[in-house]
């Protein structure tokens, strides 16, 4: 079938569905709406419209990027306005069925905002900060359409693109590419035509595409949400990037830790198929493509590319020398064109947009947009794209709402374990390649997160580290005992131990481990390290030096305190919550910790009602008054 | 360790391969379906496919100990998973990790003596706006706290099993 036919059938059934009496309703049933119970919301929905068969029609979509409002439900109404409702539970459903499905009443008061329409009555989620700095480029159709149903992509214009690439030489697509200045979004922001074109020159009737999804960075989810949400726009990616290259097939190498991304994608994989998107004779045109799912067992090191490979081959996953590079020498001996989710899901639109139209976002040296999964301490946690050279601080505060509570901020950690954290000083930096390196820290994955005044960073740097130690593949020596030595030294500092000369040797050690490794996992695992210690000196002097955390996270240095004056003495919340039984009643019925018996596990502070909220921690230890530490012994009665 | 009944024959695992499936290249597809079957890789189980693909048993053993996914002994009926990711490990999923295991009365990477529960610490399963979070099978929970945890397993204690492992108790 011919690409205008398949988009004609698409178009009628969108419009169909959209441009009719139908009213729609959008559950956004991605993980993190799951997570949050997208699922049962999903159950009640269909049970609440029973009896309006016909007239209302369920459709299951992505992610939105909100995913500190999940679960997300959109009411899509013709002729009206189209509101968004979050946190939605089943019980509020009934009242959303019957106010805007059967009524006319929009239930604002449970509505995130419109999306659509609403003038003054509503806030117009478009509008919102949180949306007009950001630039959707690949988030184009996440959260609108169905993920499961590869008619909405097309008739969104989605396979326009590799329409287009099958009327133009192989060399014509790259060189567009080239003219798009699009960079690889795996880290290293490669120039991705480059890579094409190696690959399209090296020699051979065989070669192979390969998708990297092994999105091993704990904080990021930019890639899942992209699988799950859209997967579509990585197939066509692929297909343009096999027909560039010359290859036949392709291979998605996928986290096991992703099953709704395996599922989403083998659904579009095969719908694909059956439209003639895939498989013999593309689109009718002199060229077959086959895509397969190849799950990974888990390791962080599987991204690299040469490790991808051997994890592909069946092997352990270890990186090699390059050169030769795997678009010369890759799978199987082959040329290998290895991209990330990203970077292939850019190139269906430039295609079908053009290169001048990609180059109009973004900065001189990285155009376009930079995809990033913000967690952490922020109001808004979710998923945010934005022009690249945006600055961080419009990232974290006019995106991401700024720190919860309004809680100081303190640094924000980008490019996961391989990345850096930045202090609020450098806030204004740019976001782009380059910035991002000068500033230590990289671009990475995409994994933002915002830390404040209660993160501590030498344990933040530990906790990298130990990442990085159990991650480690064992090749390189600088890495694999190097990351053990660099924990082993940030466990005293963390206990208090150790002196300035600690800090030197470990400085001196991390530099050694980025000199010493193959790979850049190993290169770059001193990175949260070297940042930490540049631009929080002063944090890690105070656990040497006065065995003091200022953040009162690491757990040597802390002791829990109950305030006497704050402590309600007839409230026993503390004493039931700990699961160690280390709190006691003094004589005067006021609560005490036992801080020989206390594991420090913060129980008694989290329960402590809000309206006494006597539990403080207190760094250093010696801050405990010395008759409130440990339960006196009972005075042996007199015989 | 004591020995445990396999509802599932061993024999069984291999006669749904199909000849081209075999071969080394398909080692670790093979060991994902061995451990979906049986719920972890036995000695037996690698032993057996180092045979039928013509492997060195210590080339098995090599892969299979370099994955987090493979597991050497018998899991739980119910899998607690805590996950340990950056954004779960600012909002404190160490304290929840904690409390799990003070709660299940075993370490990470332990099961528990009745086979009831098996638990395990996961880099990330791309929650982090939810976090901390656990995930028992394929339920999630999120925004765990330590106290939250206790709720958790009773909830879980009276609802059954889901992940469909079917290994038995001991004999």
């Amino acid at each position: 079938m011919t690409y205008g036919k398949l988009r004609g059938r698409a178009r009628e059934k969108w419009e169909a569905q959209y441009s009719g009496k139908l009213i729609n309703i959008l559950v956004g049933t991605a993980t993190c709406g799951r997570a949050a119970g997208s699922m049962a919301v999903l159950e009640a929905i269909r049970r609440g419209i029973e009896g309006l068969e016909g007239k209302v029609g369920v459709s299951e979509v992505g992610c939105m990027g909100l995913c500190s409002q999940e679960p997300l439900v959109v009411i899509v109404k013709p002729g009206d306005f189209s509101v968004c409702y979050h946190h939605v539970t089943p019980q509020m459903v009934p009242q959303l069925i019957d106010g805007y499905v059967r009524g006319d009443d929009p239930c604002l008061e449970l509505a995130l905002g419109t999306v659509m329409g609403g003038g003054d009555e509503a806030v117009s989620i478009p509008e919102l900060d949180l949306f007009s700095k950001q630039s959707r480029i690949l988030l184009r159709n996440c959260g609108y359409n169905s993920p499961l149903d590869i008619d909405h992509y097309i008739a969104c214009g989605g396979y326009a693109g590799l329409a287009r690439a099958l009327t133009m030489k192989p060399a014509q697509i790259i060189n567009e590419l080239k003219g798009s200045g699009l960079r690889g979004r795996g880290g290293a922001g490669y120039p991705a035509a480059d890579k094409w074109a190696v690959c399209r020159q090296a020699g051979g009737s065989i070669k192979y595409v390969i998708c990297n999804a092994d999105e091993g960075d704990p904080g990021a989810f930019m890639d899942r949400v992209l699988l799950e949400s859209d997967p579509h726009a990585i197939l066509e990616g692929m297909v343009i990037a096999g027909y560039a290259i010359g290859a036949k097939q392709a291979y998605i190498y996928m986290r096991e830790e992703y099953p709704l991304a395996i599922e989403r994608l083998g659904i579009a994989l095969k719908q694909a198929g059956e439209k003639g998107l895939l498989g013999r004779h593309v689109l009718g045109a002199d060229f077959s493509f086959k895509i397969e799912i190849v799950k990974g067992a888990g390791a962080f090191v599987s991204g690299e590319e040469t490790a991808t490979i051997a994890a592909i081959e069946g092997r352990r996953s270890w990186p090699e020398h390059r050169p030769p590079y795997p678009a010369q020498v890759g799978l199987w001996g082959k040329p290998t064109l290895i991209n990330n989710v990203k970077t292939l899901a850019y190139v269906p639109v430039i295609l079908q947009k053009g290169e001048h139209w990609f180059r109009g976002t973004g900065t001189a040296g990285s155009s376009g947009t930079a995809l990033f999964a913000l967690a952490g301490k922020l109001e808004n946690t979710g998923l945010a794209e934005v022009p690249m050279g945006t600055s961080l601080r419009t990232l974290v505060y006019d995106i991401g709402g700024g720190t919860k509570q309004g809680r100081q901020f303190k640094a924000v950690q980008i490019g996961g374990p391989s990345g850096g954290c930045l202090p609020a000083s450098l806030l204004d930096t740019p976001i782009d390649f380059d910035s991002l390196k000068e500033a230590g820290a990289i671009m990475g994955s995409g994994g933002v997160i915002v830390m404040d005044e209660d993160n501590c960073m030498v344990d933040t740097a530990r906790y990298f580290i130990d990442f990085s130690r159990q991650e480690s593949c064992g090749k390189c020596t600088q890495c694999r005992i190097g990351t053990c030595q660099m924990l082993l030294m940030l466990d005293e500092i963390a206990k208090g131990n150790g002196s300035l000369a600690t800090l030197e040797a470990l400085k001196a050690l991390a530099e050694d481990i980025k000199a010493g490794s193959l790979c850049g996992m190993g290169r770059m695992a001193p990175n949260p390290v070297l940042t930490t210690l540049q631009y929080f000196r002063d944090e890690y002097v105070a656990h040497v030096l006065e065995q003091r955390c200022p953040a009162r996270v690491c757990k040597d240095l802390i002791a829990y305190y109950i305030l006497p004056e704050k402590c309600e003495r007839g409230c026993d919340h503390c004493m039931l919550a700990c699961p160690v039984k280390a709190i006691f009643s003094d004589e005067k019925g006021l609560k005490v910790v036992d801080q020989e018996k206390c594991t420090k596990c913060g129980s008694c502070e989290l329960i402590c009602p809000a309206e006494y909220n006597a539990v403080v921690r207190l760094s250093p230890v010696s801050l405990v008054p010395g008759d409130r530490r440990t339960k006196p012994q009972t005075p042996s009665k007199e015989p | 360790m004591q020995k445990l009944i396999m509802t599932r024959k061993k024999s069984d695992l291999f006669s749904i391969q199909t000849p081209a499936h075999l071969h080394p290249r398909h080692l670790i597809d093979i060991l994902q379906e061995v451990q979906a079957g049986e719920g972890y890789l036995s000695s037996e189980a690698m032993l057996k496919v180092a045979k039928q693909l013509g492997m060195p048993s210590a080339a098995v053993w090599g892969v299979a100990t370099f994955y987090n996914q493979f597991r050497f002994i018998p899991p739980g009926k119910k899998q607690v998973r805590v996950c340990l990711g950056t954004a779960c490990h600012l909002a404190g999923g160490q304290l929840v990790l904690e409390a799990t295991a003070r709660e299940l009365k075993i370490e990470v990477g332990q099961t528990s003596e009745d086979w009831e529960f098996s638990l395990e610490r996961i880099a990330c399963i791309g929650c982090c706006a939810l976090a901390p979070v656990v995930t028992v099978d394929k339920n999630i929970y999120p925004k765990m706290t330590p106290s939250k945890v206790e709720q958790v397993l009773v909830e879980i204690k009276t609802t059954p099993a889901q992940n469909g492992v079917d290994c038995t108790g001991p004999a």
